[in-house]
């Protein structure tokens, strides 16, 4: 498997375990070096805050010309994250560049967690409520981070 | 190219030059052919005759093709830039030399910039300028070759190295001063193109980057399966792009049609049918692959979303529902006879005509016909959207018959073509002689497609006074197509084909005359703003 892996992801790999972006770890799997465990750590002064999530992260067989594909596995109450653990990060999909990497992919996905966007959701339900009862929605946002990401 | 010595790169290729002087002369000649092509457009075919009418010139794609290379040139001339800048600059101000020009004269950096020709301004990342070149970006001018390398280069995208010899060879930047290997440039060029259908708005691999990916370039290095999609989705787009064309949206046809005296905020006056040179009709305004004259575009998109929605849940209420008139409880009838007694307020009535079972008997009713008067005593006695969803059936079922109808014209001129065969063989008319058979199926299907327009206009309009002629005009139509249409139908008597013949060339004539006068009046109250429309649902 890994003799089949192009220069790029060794790379990255390499220095993802090596020298990685505080509060996330990334590390491939021994069977499959194309496939990620990620733990985010939720930013500080954020709903997520103390919370680590879990995500999947998997290249492609096109990466980098595709981008990785990302999920939540920790259940997470967010309003550009739904409850498949899918992403709204434009990035992700119409946005991607092959300059960018796993690891400025994790940074963005860490970023998000520190700003939602309810103006373009994914998890409408979610969304409303954060449009209409900002503080109410915070209060479930963190009230899950501390039932689930824990 | 640049004399002036500005920030300006007009170049893709930084190892490919000089193409663009080459180009500045002799493309003079071409200014005035380019106009001339577009005028000789309007001067096209069809004949303008009322102000209401609009000319237009179907093109093939070699016309097009031949258009934008005209352009190119032009606009290589006006702004001293080469052909690939050119057509990028262009595509950004949708075909327009004119506004092009004036903005480039006016803002250079700016309009390239736009366009996505300038250097970036992003100031990530992981892409840097060749270490060699560092020393070279303080100079006024950026020379065109690069200084030679003196250390090797990692692509960021594959990690592979190159040596300092293979840079120029290998590698490329689009004067953005982002490197690539061009291995990862043509992979990512097939894809956009393949798989993503994009062309002339591809961008730098690097992140948040602007700068496009001019003509040149990706023609130097994608494959040929790429290549010629590319050139697809380029005319592609200069149709899509300008608001003077249109794709022809009959299957299989490649013509698009030029047109350049419709906008869009004309299209409650006007109705820009155009004639493919395909033979199919298209509307221009709004892409309807057929003509749709004399209802506005407007209209036609709220009245098929109307049908779309309605239609069959109306009809399957209308088939088998009533309402009771005394209490207007939805009934359906799913037995028995038709004296009626509603469960819910125990009236009496008459299935069939509504009517009180009383005074059932001595009908006055007309149940066969819908009027605005019985309509209006409807909405007295029943539901107002049961009166609503009646009249919107009256005209929906007008409409659908005779799009119906139209549906089978390939019946009929089979149909047509049998009978002409037998009246040859029937008398001693030649083949010339029987053409007014056809001729009668032409003038039937094309009435029938402007009745099952009036009749959703109909339906949209406010009744005043001028809408008493609309009807008189439609009823009339409607009557002389009927009777032509019977006429097609009829067998033929070997004894009266002469009398046959002369009286349908007779009715098609009366039927030509009544569907002009109809789209006539109709097209011309839309120009003048007579009719008045309600939007209702």
């Amino acid at each position: 498997m890994s003799a089949n892996l192009p220069k790029r992801i060794l790379k990255e790999t390499e220095r993802l375990v090596a020298d990685s972006p505080p509060g996330i770890e990334a590390h491939p799997h021994e069977d499959n070096l194309r496939y990620f465990d990620v733990k985010i750590d939720g930013p500080g002064g954020s709903a997520f805050e103390g919370g680590i999530f879990k995500l999947e992260l998997f290249l492609p067989e096109d990466y980098p010309m595709a981008p990785p594909k990302v999920r939540f596995l920790t259940k997470i109450y967010h309003p550009n994250i739904d409850k498949l653990g899918r992403i709204c990060l434009d990035i992700l999909k119409d946005k991607w560049s092959p300059a960018l990497q796993i690891r400025t992919v994790l940074l963005s996905v860490q970023a998000l967690l520190g700003a939602p966007n309810p103006d373009d959701p994914l998890a409408n339900d979610v969304a409303q409520h954060y449009k209409d009862d900002e503080k109410g929605a915070i209060a479930v946002s963190k009230e899950w981070t501390q039932k689930y990401a824990v | 190219m640049s004399s002036d010595g500005d920030e300006m790169d007009y170049d893709d290729f930084e190892f490919e030059d000089d193409e663009g002087i080459e180009d500045d002369n002799g493309s003079q000649t071409s200014i005035g052919e380019a106009y001339d092509a577009f005028d000789d457009g309007v001067a096209g075919k069809p004949v303008k005759k009322d102000p209401w009418d609009i000319s237009y010139q179907p093109k093939s794609v070699e016309e097009l093709q031949e258009e934008q290379k005209v352009l190119v040139d032009r606009v290589c001339g006006l702004i001293d830039s080469d052909p690939s800048t050119a057509a990028t600059l262009l595509r950004h101000y949708h075909w327009n030399p004119e506004k092009l020009s004036d903005k480039f004269w006016e803002e250079p950096a700016k309009t390239l910039h736009a366009a996505g020709l300038s250097p970036p301004s992003s100031p990530s990342s992981s892409t840097k300028p060749l270490p060699a070149s560092n020393n070279a970006k303080a100079s006024s001018s950026r020379s065109r070759l690069e200084p030679v390398p003196t250390e090797s280069f990692e692509c960021p995208i594959c990690c592979l190295e190159f040596e300092p010899e293979e840079i120029a060879s290998q590698t490329l930047s689009l004067g953005c001063e982002h490197r690539f290997c061009k291995g990862c440039w043509t992979e990512y060029l097939e894809r956009k193109i393949l798989d993503e259908q994009e062309s002339g708005r591809v961008q730098c691999m690097e992140d948040g980057c602007g700068r496009v990916v001019g003509e040149r370039t990706v023609i130097a290095l994608v494959n040929d399966k790429a290549k010629d999609r590319y050139r697809v989705l380029l005319d592609r787009t200069y149709v899509d792009d300008s608001p003077q064309l249109k794709w022809c949206p009959h299957p299989g046809c490649e013509y698009a049609v030029f047109c350049k005296e419709s906008p869009a905020r004309k299209l409650d006056q006007i109705i820009p049918i155009v004639h493919c040179a395909c033979g199919n009709d298209f509307c221009f305004g709004c892409g309807f692959a057929n003509n749709h004259q004399p209802l506005t575009c407007r209209y036609v998109k709220l009245w098929q979303k109307k049908c779309a929605d309605d239609s069959e849940t109306g009809n399957w209420l209308m088939a088998n529902t009533k309402e009771c008139t005394k209490c207007n409880a939805t009934i359906e009838k799913n037995g028995g006879c038709n004296h009626m007694t509603c469960k819910k307020c125990r009236y009496e009535f008459c299935w069939v005509c509504q009517g009180d079972w009383q005074s059932h008997g001595t009908s006055w009713y007309n149940c066969n016909r819908f009027d605005e008067k019985t309509g209006q005593d409807a909405r007295d006695s029943q539901a107002k959207s049961r009166a609503s969803l009646q009249r919107y059936l009256h005209y929906f079922n007008r409409w659908a018959n005779h799009e119906q109808s139209a549906k089978l014209d390939h019946q009929l001129y089979q149909k047509t073509e049998r009978k002409m065969e037998e009246m040859q063989n029937g008398s001693d008319l030649t083949w010339i002689e029987v053409q007014f058979v056809k001729r009668a199926a032409d003038v039937l299907l094309e009435a029938r497609m402007s009745l099952k327009w009036t009749y959703a206009m109909a339906f949209y309009m406010k009744k005043d006074l001028s809408t008493e002629i609309f009807e008189d005009n439609q009823a009339n139509l409607e009557q002389a197509v009927e009777a032509l249409s019977e006429m097609l139908e009829k067998p033929i008597d070997a004894t009266t084909i002469m009398q046959l013949k002369s009286d349908m060339v007779n009715k098609t004539n009366y039927v030509k005359k009544r569907a002009e006068i109809i789209l006539d009046d109709t097209l011309k109250g839309h120009y003048e703003s007579r009719w008045k429309f309600t939007d209702r649902d």
